[in-house]
């Protein structure tokens, strides 16, 4: 207990000194965000400084071990440093899918070599992921791919379509579900396989949402060659890396309402539809709203807590990360109706330089894709149904 | 602090559960409802409650007690929700062994928390005066007469107020009703000249009481705290009763969804199972979801309360809230899902649903919390 006091203390002290004031104020923008990879571009000078900082540090993964640039920190530090980083409002200073979801699938499934090749390269910013596994027709039933992937040689060769590949056009290399054997059951000629978005015959399309924004692509495999010792975990098993990295991912997803909150919605409802001497809200109805989503956000934030520390203590169950993406996701969504309605028809400006180029609405509209992404609502809730409630039926 | 229970806690969560799954099942209540047994609990379990520890648990070592947390005591509720076990815990270990302990002087430590513990003393805290929990609004007034004071008005809602050996009673001695200031408490013989207990059984087969006071007399020895001070020790009483209430419900709900989902197994329709349909399915899992978002926001909420005084207020307003509606959530889908036999008084599940509404209503419901929550951020 002393060491993790005297380290909270070492914690707080080094954040203080070294996280500049700019990276303490919430996030407003998309840009505030740093993805890292080849072509990263830091929007500011404090950006660059707060990331040079931590991953020097080796806090840009704070957990994972010091030997793939990690900090090495374990269960109760990393908890510490998350808090300590919260209670002055430090900004994530890296933030990838390689962090959130393929990395934690190569600690488990990956080679020794694969872990020394590409882990360091994710602490560092070096390279930027995406994630093919939707397909046109292999949507919440994931396990229907059909891109294909034929031995030849040292290699396979690659032909299918991916789509809702986040930021492909952005990406420097994808992890990504091919179909490794055709005749077996469909969970089962499944393999998990890596390689550079720059290889030839392969090509990105963004697909425009209703926000305005294109942060999906379509992405194209067209007779790409790929060496077989770039599969994770074993031929034909890449169900099992397919969903163990989907827990992640889920669980990356679930918690995606608590980044870049702003000032409490209280406030901001107060300023559109004013209070009274008291400083209760002028609209019963929505001091109401406000109120019971901030109940349900603080237990989900329990949860979450307590979700690591049940990990830790290994007493979790695998699909447990269902639950909390199931909720996590729709709670976002009521916090995005809550600051819509509280906007009232300010929120409703999509140019305007006072609005931000709409980013308000824009960002409500993003945030329906929460419950889709990953893994449906209705999917989440059907894998509670029948992995942790044992109920009958296919 | 890690958000799960350590060894130690853990043991303590499987002997309370052994004792009461054993000695108190649900038939335990349902015996005494049926028997219209007018103390409504067992005084022989009270007893094995003492000699086992659980009723001194918030009791300092030097009175006997086992000097425990409110976590622990938030084990002990959810077990007893689990069986919907009627005990003086809640009223007699829980809030006045709360109360004497952070209020009393070392007098009135002495005198009444080894009988706490032992098991001798039974407790009842008068809070309650009009339909909802509204504790600011205290009228019952306090009136100076000679060194001391006499109490007039009424209590309602008294849990176990028909059973108590000694009443701890708010009362406003300055002020009016609204202001936190001119609240005091005040230690109460129920024996009093002026003092009438009316018991009144409860749609949970448990029970409380009504209780008049004509110019009842207390002398100055009977002042547990500050004298019109009182409304933060009892606001920080009323918070372990709320985050001990809350924990009871989880215990409640999560008995409640383990035997729907148990029946939604067995119970076939059309030829399957009824849990094969994926309209019961999804609720299920809702459900589930619910409850065990509300279980970390509840234990959180206790471990507030022992270690982090500044923070509890706001994560006890969390939890009761949240435990209520889930609870509320938790006995409406377990009727629903037990069609017609869940409306049968031969089910169980009835009790739950008893029990359920009636702790929303202990010590401020969802609605009242709900806005606790919003008043103390300020909208």
């Amino acid at each position: 207990m002393a060491d993790l006091e005297k380290f909270r203390a070492e914690t707080r002290a080094w954040l203080e000194q070294n996280c500049p004031a700019e990276m303490r104020k919430p996030m407003t923008s998309d840009g505030d965000t740093f993805w890292g990879g080849r072509n990263a571009k830091f929007s500011s000078d404090a950006q660059r400084v707060w990331f040079e900082r931590m991953r020097d540090k080796g806090w840009t993964v704070p957990h994972w071990p010091k030997e793939y640039g990690g900090g090495g920190l374990d269960g109760e530090e990393a908890k510490i440093l998350r808090q300590e980083m919260a209670a002055i409002g430090a900004r994530q200073p890296l933030t990838s899918f390689g962090i959130s979801m393929l990395g934690p699938a190569l600690l488990k499934y990956g080679t020794e070599e694969q872990k020394r090749e590409h882990l360091p390269k994710i602490t560092a910013g070096l390279i930027r992921w995406c994630q093919g596994y939707s397909e046109p027709n292999a949507g919440s039933d994931l396990a229907s791919l059909q891109t294909r992937a034929v031995g030849d040689g040292d290699d396979y060769i690659i032909n299918g379509q991916k789509i809702w590949t986040s930021y492909a056009n952005y990406a420097d290399w994808i992890f990504c579900l091919v179909r490794t054997d055709p005749a077996a059951k469909k969970h089962d000629g499944i393999s998990f396989i890596l390689f550079d978005m720059t290889s030839k015959g392969v090509s990105t399309k963004p697909i425009l949402l209703i926000s305005g924004y294109s942060p999906f692509c379509e992405t194209f495999f067209d007779n790409v060659r790929v060496p077989k010792s770039h599969v994770v975990g074993t031929v034909n098993r890449g169900w099992d890396v397919a969903k163990y990295l989907l827990q992640h991912e889920r669980a990356m997803i679930s918690g995606m309402g608590e980044r870049g909150v702003g000032r409490p919605l209280g406030q901001i409802a107060a300023d559109s539809v004013g209070a009274d001497a008291q400083g209760r809200l002028d609209d019963a109805q929505l001091r109401s709203q406000i109120a019971n989503f901030e109940v349900d956000e603080a237990a989900l934030a329990a949860a979450a807590e307590r979700a690591v520390d049940l990990a830790k203590a290994g007493q979790s169950h695998p699909a447990f990360s269902s639950a909390m993406k199931y909720y996590g996701t729709e709670l976002n969504k009521r916090r995005y109706e809550i600051l819509m309605s509280a906007g009232g028809i300010d929120a409703l400006e999509w140019e305007s330089d006072r609005s931000r180029g709409g980013a308000r609405p824009r960002a409500w509209l993003r945030t329906k894709a929460n419950s889709i992404e990953g893994g449906t609502s209705e999917v989440m809730l059907g894998i509670v149904a029948k992995r942790i409630l044992d109920l009958p039926g296919a | 602090m890690a958000l799960v229970l350590t060894e130690e806690q853990s043991m303590l969560r499987d002997s309370a559960r052994g004792l009461i799954s054993d000695k108190a099942p649900v038939a335990h209540l349902r015996g005494l409802r049926d028997a219209k047994d007018t103390t409504g609990f067992s005084r022989e379990l009270w007893t094995t409650f003492a000699e086992m520890g659980f009723s001194g648990l918030l009791v300092p070592d030097q009175f006997g007690g086992s000097g425990l947390g409110c976590v622990e005591a938030g084990i002990v509720m959810e077990e007893i929700g689990r069986t919907l076990m009627p005990s003086p815990f809640l009223a007699t270990s829980v809030l006045a062994a709360s109360a004497l302990s952070r209020g009393g002087s070392e007098a009135q430590k002495a005198q009444h928390l080894p009988k706490i513990a032992d098991g001798s003393l039974l407790a009842a805290l008068a809070i309650d005066e009009g339909a909802k929990h509204r504790p600011l609004q205290t009228k019952l007034q306090a009136t100076r007469a000679g060194n001391g004071f006499k109490l007039s008005g009424d209590k309602a809602f008294v849990v176990d107020g028909h059973t108590a050996d000694l009443l701890i009673v708010a009362a406003r001695s300055a002020g009016s009703a609204g202001d936190k200031n001119g609240l005091t408490l005040f230690l109460v013989d129920p024996k009093a000249k002026g003092l009438a207990v009316e018991r009144t059984a409860m749609v949970d087969s448990h029970n409380a009481a009504r209780i008049v006071f004509d110019n009842v007399e207390v002398n100055a020895d009977g002042v547990l705290g500050e004298v019109d001070q009182g409304f933060g020790l009892l606001e920080g009483v009323l918070n372990i009763g709320r985050g001990a209430v809350a924990s009871e419900m989880v215990g409640l709900s999560d008995e409640v969804f383990g035997r729907t989902v148990t029946y939604l197994k067995e119970r076939k329709q059309f030829g399957k199972a009824i849990g094969e349909f994926q309209a019961l399915q999804h609720r299920a899992a809702q459900l589930y979801i619910d409850i065990e978002i509300t279980r970390a926001a509840v234990l959180k909420a206790l471990q507030a309360l022992d270690t982090d005084a500044e923070k509890a207020a706001t994560a006890v307003a969390v939890a009761k809230a949240r435990a209520g509606t889930t609870a509320t959530l938790a006995v409406q889908e377990g009727v629903q899902m037990h069609g017609g036999m869940g409306m049968t008084d031969q089910f169980d599940i009835g009790f739950f649903m008893k029990r359920a509404r009636v702790c929303q209503e202990l010590f401020g419901d969802s609605n009242f919390h709900t806005d606790q929550l919003a008043s103390g951020k300020g909208y």
